[in-house]
């Protein structure tokens, strides 16, 4: 029996990196999985619990419960802190032994990040993709410290043909995006993001890759404003490019 | 310095960081995380783990169980001789203290370094009674001579060249100082030598305090602390009541990772264990030992089980190292003399939401503190907690928040919540965008959106992938195939 995945497309991702949602689509039906996509949902709830905003966050993940409740098989999202939020944060949200929290348990369960689902669900590592470019990885921090995903998204790379991995000094440390803080505290975000800029630029890759649309976000814009010619590519970018950057 | 605070802007506080704190500050968290990187991997990262739990446990165990041992280290000081004086807060602390001093006529007090005393505002208390008090840790000692806090909880002045130390040494001592760190140190130790000796009060803080035996430990790298805590006739320790451990089996597991997650040593220069005074003319030392039990605010802190961990913490600076916003202002900004994480936990709940409300949101929330910690405290799980308090408040403190952002928020997730209305948003953002867009991209934004474009463009909103999917499943029922990269 094929293996199903309820695609969770997330804000960020919808507003801002389509193309990565309909890669994911075709890379995942290519390689045998039953993709769905619940079109009710909405917002997880990430910026709101993250801030504070704990009753609005609530709100907005009895709603995406609701809809992915109804659901059967895996969820499958390509931005590592929405499923941060969904596998740690929602059960939090919720009394223990209510019905919310029953369903919040059993969705965190069955939630998982693109390329820990990938390397773990599908199985998969060598996608059969192509992208003969310099290539180095940024590890966005909830995907590796909320999700422990550290390895994963450098096994998919180092399996593309014609990439050469190049490792990024600081590769672990915070870009600086942070969600609200990179209004809240616009200074510090800045000259994070700066350094992490730098950073990139020193390895001489073309392409620098993350695991989450909140990091792609601050970094390609970051990058666009040194005037730097470094392209901040999602990682499902690569596996679906076929040879050429987008 | 250290008055206690009554507003933190901790944006503002960012816009005025000097220019040179970013690089002077990572250059010697670089150095300690190195440091403390290679001793680790020494002992084993699987080891390292286990003993990280231990020491979890152990401060865990002792916290949950804090009266109890607060109760036995009270009855082992006193049997030994000393003095266990109780201080619900900042101010009765001082009070403590300048009715020891004023009963022994003290003029001088020296310092060994002790964030404890930072935090209940000490030195100015005791200079406005006109008691002179000197700071013996070299980097307390630079800092003090500067006339500003620390800016690290364990090297007070490491933002600071040597050339700047030179500087400050021909200012306020008048003695032409080469800008060498060992021709400094000798400097500095010359001129506290003298000051030891006439001194007559020693002030101390205290790392631990082990319940069992009722002894205070301090760990330095350098002698002057124990030379606080034995040369003056008095000594008075100064103690969060969080620092009690239960034993001394205990005390091994906590030094292990004290010093190695601190400066990267196996073990500090100096580990001084002080059990009361002098019990036979044989032995030596101040003939009055006092111990100030400083709880200002920490039996709250554990009174909100979401929270509780903030006191495991055994002030090894390590989750300052590793910050990247501390990398990127250092400790002044924090606006309180512990900063870094665990000063933002700690700052945040003994100051409360109206005066630290900024704290807790200085963080991107990346979790490389809680990696870190050596006694695993779930730094980014408290932070979330700590935000909550400040918008929608918790039983210990009322909501901080302004009502415009509340209202906002409520706005804003009431129309995230709903399909249609999303939808609608989307689209909508798209067309408003238009005149703003240039090859994808935003240069500038209104507020507070500006507040991005100050440092980077803004992609521009671009949503479509409901439709694409709709028009696949619908092409003939059968689902279309897609276009990377299209
Ligand atoms: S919170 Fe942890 S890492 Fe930070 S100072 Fe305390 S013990 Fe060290």
């Amino acid at each position: 029996m094929a293996i199903k995945a309820q695609l969770f497309i997330t804000c960020l991702a919808e507003q801002f990196f389509p193309n990565v949602l309909k890669g994911m689509v075709s890379l995942l039906e290519r390689l045998g999985v039953q993709v769905e996509f619940p079109e009710e949902q909405t917002c997880c709830g990430q910026p709101f619990f993250n801030s504070g905003y704990h009753s609005q966050a609530r709100d907005l993940a009895v709603k995406w419960l609701k809809v992915f409740g109804r659901t059967d098989g895996f969820i499958v999202s390509p931005s590592g802190s929405c499923v941060d939020t969904v596998q740690h944060h929602f059960p939090e949200l919720f009394l223990p032994g209510s019905a919310e929290h029953r369903l919040a348990v059993d969705a965190a369960a069955r939630t998982y990040e693109f390329s820990q689902f990938l390397v773990h669900q599908v199985k998969a590592t060598d996608v059969g993709a192509r992208f003969p470019h310099k290539v180095t990885y940024h590890a966005s921090c909830h995907l590796l410290r909320g999700l422990g995903v550290r390895e994963e998204p450098k096994a998919l790379l180092q399996a593309v043909r014609g990439l050469e991995l190049i490792p990024l000094p600081g590769e672990e440390t915070c870009c600086g995006f942070g969600g609200t803080f990179s209004v809240i505290y616009p200074e510090v975000s800045k000259a994070m993001m700066e350094a992490k800029i730098r950073a990139i630029d020193s390895t001489g890759a073309d392409v620098v890759v993350a695991g989450d649309a909140g990091c792609i976000m601050n970094i390609a814009g970051g990058l666009r404003q040194a005037g730097s010619s470094v392209r901040a590519m999602h990682l499902i970018d690569i596996l679906t490019a076929g040879g050429e950057m987008s | 310095m250290s008055q206690v605070p009554t507003m933190i802007d901790f944006r503002r506080n960012t816009q005025q960081v000097p220019s040179r704190m970013p690089l002077a500050v990572q250059k010697a968290t670089s150095k300690f995380l190195g440091n403390r990187a290679a001793v680790v991997d020494a002992f084993g990262n699987e080891q390292w783990q286990v003993l990280r739990q231990a020491g979890h446990d152990i401060r865990l165990h002792a916290i949950t169980h804090i009266e109890h041992y607060l109760e036995m280290a009270e009855h082992a000081v006193t049997r030994a001789g000393g003095h266990v004086h109780w201080a619900r807060d900042a101010a009765e602390a001082r009070r403590i203290l300048l009715d020891i001093a004023s009963r022994h006529r003290v003029k001088l007090a020296v310092k060994g370094k002790s964030m404890a005393t930072e935090e209940i505002g000490l030195n100015p208390a005791l200079e406005e009674a006109g008691i002179r008090v000197l700071e013996t840790d070299l980097g307390e000692y630079i800092v003090q001579l500067k006339g500003v806090g620390p800016a690290h909880i364990v090297v007070p002045a490491f933002h600071l060249s040597k050339e700047e130390i030179a500087n400050l040494f021909h200012e306020k001592l008048g003695v032409d100082a080469p800008a060498e760190a060992e021709k400094l140190t000798q400097i500095a130790r010359m001129k506290l030598r003298e000051e030891f000796l006439s001194a007559d009060l020693g002030i101390s803080g205290g790392n631990f305090l082990v319940a069992d035996t009722g002894t205070v430990v301090t760990v330095t790298n350098e002698g002057n602390g124990r030379m606080c805590t034995t040369v003056p006739p008095v000594h008075v320790a100064v103690v969060g009541i969080d620092k009690v451990v239960p034993d001394w089996e205990s005390l091994t597991v906590l030094l292990k990772l004290l010093a190695r997650s601190a400066t990267g040593q196996k073990l500090s220069c100096y580990t001084q264990f002080i059990s009361g005074p002098p019990r036979s003319p044989a032995e030596t030392g101040p003939a009055e030992m006092h111990l100030i039990l400083l709880d200002n605010g920490r039996s709250r802190i554990l009174k909100t089980p979401e929270c509780r961990e903030t006191l495991l913490c055994i002030r090894c600076g390590a989750c300052l190292n590793i910050c990247p916003v501390y990398n990127h202002v250092g400790g002044y900004a924090y606006g309180y003399p512990i900063s870094g994480p665990t000063g933002v936990l700690f700052a945040s709940q003994i100051l409360g939401p109206t005066v630290a409300g900024a704290l807790p949101f200085a963080s991107t929330l990346c979790g490389a503190c809680n990696e870190i910690c050596p006694v695993k405290i779930p730094i980014t799980r408290i932070l979330l907690h700590l935000r909550r308090r400040v918008v929608e408040g918790d039983e210990s403190e009322q909501a901080a928040a302004p009502v415009y952002l509340r209202v906002g928020a409520w706005a804003g997730a009431a129309a995230l919540g709903s399909t249609g209305l999303y939808r609608m948003g989307s689209e909508l953002l798209k067309r408003l965008q238009a005149p703003f867009v240039r090859g994808g991209w935003m240069a500038r934004l209104p507020a507070p959106l500006n507040r991005w474009t100050m440092s980077r463009p803004f992609p521009a909103f671009a949503a479509d992938f409901r439709r694409w999917w709709r028009s696949r499943t619908t092409a003939g029922g059968k689902r279309g195939t897609s276009e990377p990269g299209a």
